[in-house]
């Protein structure tokens, strides 16, 4: 009798872990791969959306978008489509001025003075402290053995007033700062043309500043500084009113927004690296037509933020580790019938924000381990979410409605459950990324103390079943069981 | 040597009073036998001895010496339970050797009854697979093993046959003529009236009566123990 | 020393069961099998972080109950020895214990570094959800003998440990979330963070969201939580509280074994 008990009990007990052991296998997060897939199914899969995707964005950013997509290099790109490229002199025929120390010339003011339009500026190794400086003949200042301009944290240090002016070599450090006027280590104004590249800028207020400047281009600088408050700290490289400028190349960090455009048209934004800049890797506002392409934007205190734009192309970016209770990897506000292509989010507060913004396409995006990968507020229209793939996302999508005026459509989500008997590549049951708890968290952030807990997967468990709080239209009818193809084109 | 004194012990489980106030002596070098209905508060006496149970009060010394926290004095004493439990997965072997391990593994063992009670075979067999007899046989080894000079036997032939028995009893009476103090309950009174030299009768915690096996017998004029003591009781009663 | 003697019977005992040695490889084949579908090191840890903080914790309860309701014949042999029961306790305890955190950390640990998982940062996630699994384990392994040693039916010790831990794993957390939307007026920050010092489950499940979900707990409240338990102070009160969870039933288990009777 009372040999049977324990026995009875280690029967019991071991029916219970059993028992809870397959309920956990059950609810245990479901690798990926485990179902058959028949090859190329996800090519027809991905395919037919995206050309769907292609007519419904703007017809300019779209044929734009083909072009960066589908062509292998891409300056070809930027060639043909982005009518920017100032004129280079064929050959030099003007004359030469020699600048610095021993030479014909100690200043570069004394050159400037001398100096016609066509010829060049040779400065050679130096530190240069001339107060602010003025360029308002078409010249060539080029920097030897990189000489220090220095601003001595009183004044703006170049300023260029003529048209295809070209300023390369230096080291400019120091501008100062100011409440009234936007000091910064090279001013173009009203002038076009211009070309400024490897240059080093550090420590100014703003780094390179284009105001009513057109067809310049801006690459290959190093812009630093050591900001640590928005109110007295500039833009790294900042245009307002430009059309057709080139920014390429460059890498800013420490400033207040990295790459600053306001009433920007044609512009093109190519392999730059914008990071830890207070604000913004990216903003631009009033700036339509314009391109970005493979650029870095990491570890920016808000991300990066587009507003009141249109026919924007935002290809093959990478938005990375921007954290912050505000900060976005993409912050897109007021924009519409644009592209938003090919480029990776990874390990952002929220990677994409849509407020207010209509008719965008979003591909063959990478979003991977994001807190939320898109938070879409429902006064955004018809933006439609197509081949992108969702993985290892906190929370993947949230909105701020039951209604739901955008399309998701042939994604791949990495939390999806379902399963494809009909072994087409798509999942059989759709796919609804909102979760609960994710709204649960939208009204009472506090309760995020519970994510991941079992509680938490019960309720999820309910809701799937009867949903009463998530958009029940929001859904992916045809999920990806697989990862969209295609390598890693941002790389 | 080897003189218990149990002064005012008391211990209750629930509302039943195990043991009440009790007062007791057992005297050193001879064999007593603790004698009672079921529940009389037998074996909790003996477990309250070896520590087993924690009485609500009361105080037993060995030799003077309190029984308390510390174990040691428990080297002296060896004891074989009424029900034999023991880790079901792990041999008689393995058992043996590891008390003796856990008392550091002294040389002057005594191992004869391995031999003597015939559970040489059983000896590499998990406790799970040998029977309740073989079990006791385990048990009485261990009690044995160490030459302790209090002996506790708690039924110690309940379960044996007739040859063990034998054997086991032939053994007890050794160690009793070698001058251990041997306490044993049981409820076979041939067995009590061959080993034990006085008695000790419980009845609700409380010693009923106590006396010497040669007396009890003389005084009822009964020809066994056995009515002797039913004698002694009825008497009580009637009186 | 006699604890050490008393564990190592014990874990003779244990492992010639076999339940462990199974423990040691459902966490190996699940480790294993997540490698190879899942891929990344940091994939399997998050999918690792569910089981281990469900199943952990059931396992340890309701073995470590069936365990010490099963010791008893070996304890009362013992206790007629000159052993103290402080030396008997613990080496009982070790016996559980140890077995249960060395399956648990072989069999996950193994797989990852066969499958090269340790690359990155994921080192150091790694050792935080092998130091939680065992923190976890030695928790519900003191319960487990605080609620066996306080009740003789076997059945209910078991019941009562089921329930101890479907108490931990979902209805505390019901309660706080209960609060939390009873008392949205006032800043929850706070009391839910104290809250969340109260279950051992919760406790690991915070260390580790703010090693694998950082990104997240870095919008809104979540800075918070992790500027609290990112801090030296809140890291202290955290492993503080991690280790009261062990040491408390575990003293009022020793406490109880020191008075029982057998």
């Amino acid at each position: 009798m009372s040999r049977d008990r324990p026995r009875r009990a280690r029967t019991v007990a071991a029916m219970i872990v059993v028992g809870i052991a397959l309920l956990l296998l059950a609810l245990a997060p479901r690798p990926e791969g485990t179902t058959i897939e028949l090859p190329g199914s996800e090519a027809t899969a991905s395919e037919a959306p995206a050309a769907e995707a292609t007519a419904s964005a703007g017809a300019a950013a779209a044929t734009r978008a083909t072009t960066v997509q589908d062509t292998a290099d891409p300056h070809q790109a930027h060639e043909g489509h982005a009518p920017v490229a100032p004129s280079r002199p064929e050959a030099f025929t003007g004359t030469e001025h020699i600048v610095g120390p021993g030479e014909r010339h100690e200043r570069i003011s004394d050159a400037l003075e001398v100096a016609d339009a066509g010829d060049r500026i040779r400065v050679r190794a130096g530190h240069y402290r001339e107060g602010p400086l003025t360029i308002d003949r078409s010249i060539e200042l080029i920097g030897e053995g990189w000489p220090v301009l220095d601003g001595e944290g009183e004044h703006s240090i170049l300023t260029v007033t003529a048209d295809h002016v070209r300023i390369q070599g230096f080291i400019l450090r120091d501008s100062g700062f100011s409440h009234i006027r936007d000091h910064a280590a090279i001013t173009v104004e009203e002038s076009h043309g211009c070309r400024i590249e490897h240059n080093r800028l550090e420590n100014n207020f703003f780094g390179i500043y284009l105001a009513r400047a057109h067809d310049c281009l801006v690459r290959h600088n190093d812009i630093r500084s050591s900001a640590t408050r928005e109110a007295t700290s500039g833009n790294g490289i900042h245009l307002w009113d430009v059309d057709r400028v080139q920014v390429e190349d460059n890498h800013i960090t420490g400033h207040r927004d990295g790459i600053y455009l306001e009433f920007a048209r044609n512009a093109v934004i190519r392999s730059n690296r914008s990071e830890a800049n207070l604000r913004y890797g990216l903003h631009f506002m009033f700036s339509d037509e314009s391109f970005y392409v493979n650029n870095v934007f990491a570890r920016n205190g808000a991300g990066v933020a587009v507003m009141y734009s249109r026919d924007v192309v935002m290809s093959r970016n990478q938005f990375l580790d921007n954290w912050g209770s505000s900060a976005y990897g993409l912050l897109v506000k007021e924009v519409q019938d644009s592209l938003i292509e090919g480029n990776l989010f990874r390990g952002n507060t929220i990677a994409i924000h849509s407020e207010g913004s209509d008719r965008l396409t979003f591909r063959l995006n990478r979003l991977e381990r994001n807190g939320w990968a898109v938070k879409i507020l429902a006064n955004s229209q018809d933006n439609y979410f197509t081949a992108n793939n969702f993985i290892d996302n906190t929370f993947d999508v949230i909105t701020n409605s039951r209604q739901n005026p955008n399309t998701f459509d042939a994604n791949y989500w990495s939390q999806y459950r379902g399963y494809d008997l009909e072994g087409d590549g798509t999942g059989d049951l759709a796919h609804r990324p909102v979760r609960l708890f994710s709204f649960i968290v939208e009204t009472k952030p506090v309760a995020l103390i519970l994510l991941r807990s079992f509680f938490v997967d019960i309720l999820e468990v309910a809701e799937r079943v009867l949903p009463i709080l998530t958009p029940e239209t929001l859904t992916d009818e045809n999920p990806l069981m697989t990862e969209v193809p295609g390598g890693e084109p941002w790389a | 040597m080897g003189m218990i004194r149990i002064h005012d012990l008391s211990h209750r489980y629930g509302r039943l009073q195990v043991l009440d106030a009790l007062e007791l002596e057992i005297q050193g070098g001879r064999c007593t036998a603790i004698l009672g209905p079921n529940g009389a508060g037998k074996t909790t006496l003996v477990k309250c001895i070896l520590g087993l149970v924690r009485p609500d009060s009361g105080r037993i010394t060995i030799d003077g010496e309190r029984v308390g926290d510390d174990p040691e004095y428990r080297r002296r004493i060896g004891y074989m339970p009424q029900i034999a439990r023991y880790p079901e997965n792990l041999t008689a072997r393995e058992i043996i050797q590891m008390i003796r391990d856990l008392r550091g593994n002294p040389d002057d063992t005594d191992e004869s009854l391995v031999h003597d009670l015939r559970v040489d075979g059983e000896l590499d067999k998990p406790f799970r697979t040998l029977s309740g007899g073989n079990r006791q046989k385990v048990s009485a080894v261990l009690a044995f093993l160490f030459r302790p000079g209090i002996l506790f036997l708690d039924e110690p032939t309940a379960g044996l046959d007739p040859v063990t028995s034998s054997v086991l009893k032939d053994r007890v009476k050794q160690e009793r003529d070698a001058g251990r103090t041997i306490v044993l309950t049981s409820h076979v009174m041939s067995e009590v009236e061959e080993l034990a030299d006085s008695v000790v009768y419980l009845l609700d915690g409380r010693i009923h009566f106590e006396e010497s096996v040669a007396e009890l017998i003389g005084t009822s004029g009964e020809m066994n123990l056995e009515r002797a003591i039913a004698r002694r009781i009825t008497a009580r009663v009637v009186a | 020393m006699n604890t050490l003697k008393i564990a190592r019977y014990q874990l003779r005992d244990v492992m010639r069961s076999r339940w462990v040695l199974l423990y040691g490889i459902f966490f190996l084949l699940m480790t294993d099998a997540l490698f190879r579908f899942g891929g990344s090191g940091e994939r399997v840890l998050l999918s690792l972080m569910n089981v281990v903080l469900i199943a952990i914790p059931l396992v340890a309860i309701v073995l470590g109950t069936m365990y010490l309701y099963g010791s008893r014949e070996f304890t009362e042999l013992l206790l007629t020895q000159p052993v103290r029961r402080r030396s008997l306790f613990l080496g009982l305890f070790t016996g559980l214990a140890l077995p249960m955190s060395v399956a648990f950390v072989l069999g996950t640990g193994l797989p990852f570094w066969a499958h090269g998982g340790l690359a990155g940062g994921t080192g150091s996630s790694l050792l935080l959800l092998l130091g939680t699994g065992v923190g976890l384990t030695l928790i519900f392994a003191s319960l487990a003998f605080l609620i066996a040693l306080s009740t003789e039916d076997r059945i209910r010790g078991l019941g009562i440990s089921l329930g101890v831990w479907v108490f931990f794993t979902v209805v505390f957390n019901g309660l706080v979330m209960l609060a939390i939307y009873m008392l949205a007026d006032y800043p929850m920050e706070k009391p839910v963070l104290a809250l969340s010092l109260l279950n051992p489950i919760d406790l690991g499940r915070i260390l580790l969201l703010l090693s694998f979900d950082i990104s997240a707990l870095m919008g809104f409240t979540g800075a918070v939580f992790r500027r609290f338990f990112g801090s030296g102070l809140g890291q202290g009160v955290a492993i503080g509280a991690m280790a009261a969870w062990v040491v408390i039933p575990f003293a009022l288990g020793l406490r109880s074994f020191h008075r029982k009777n057998f």
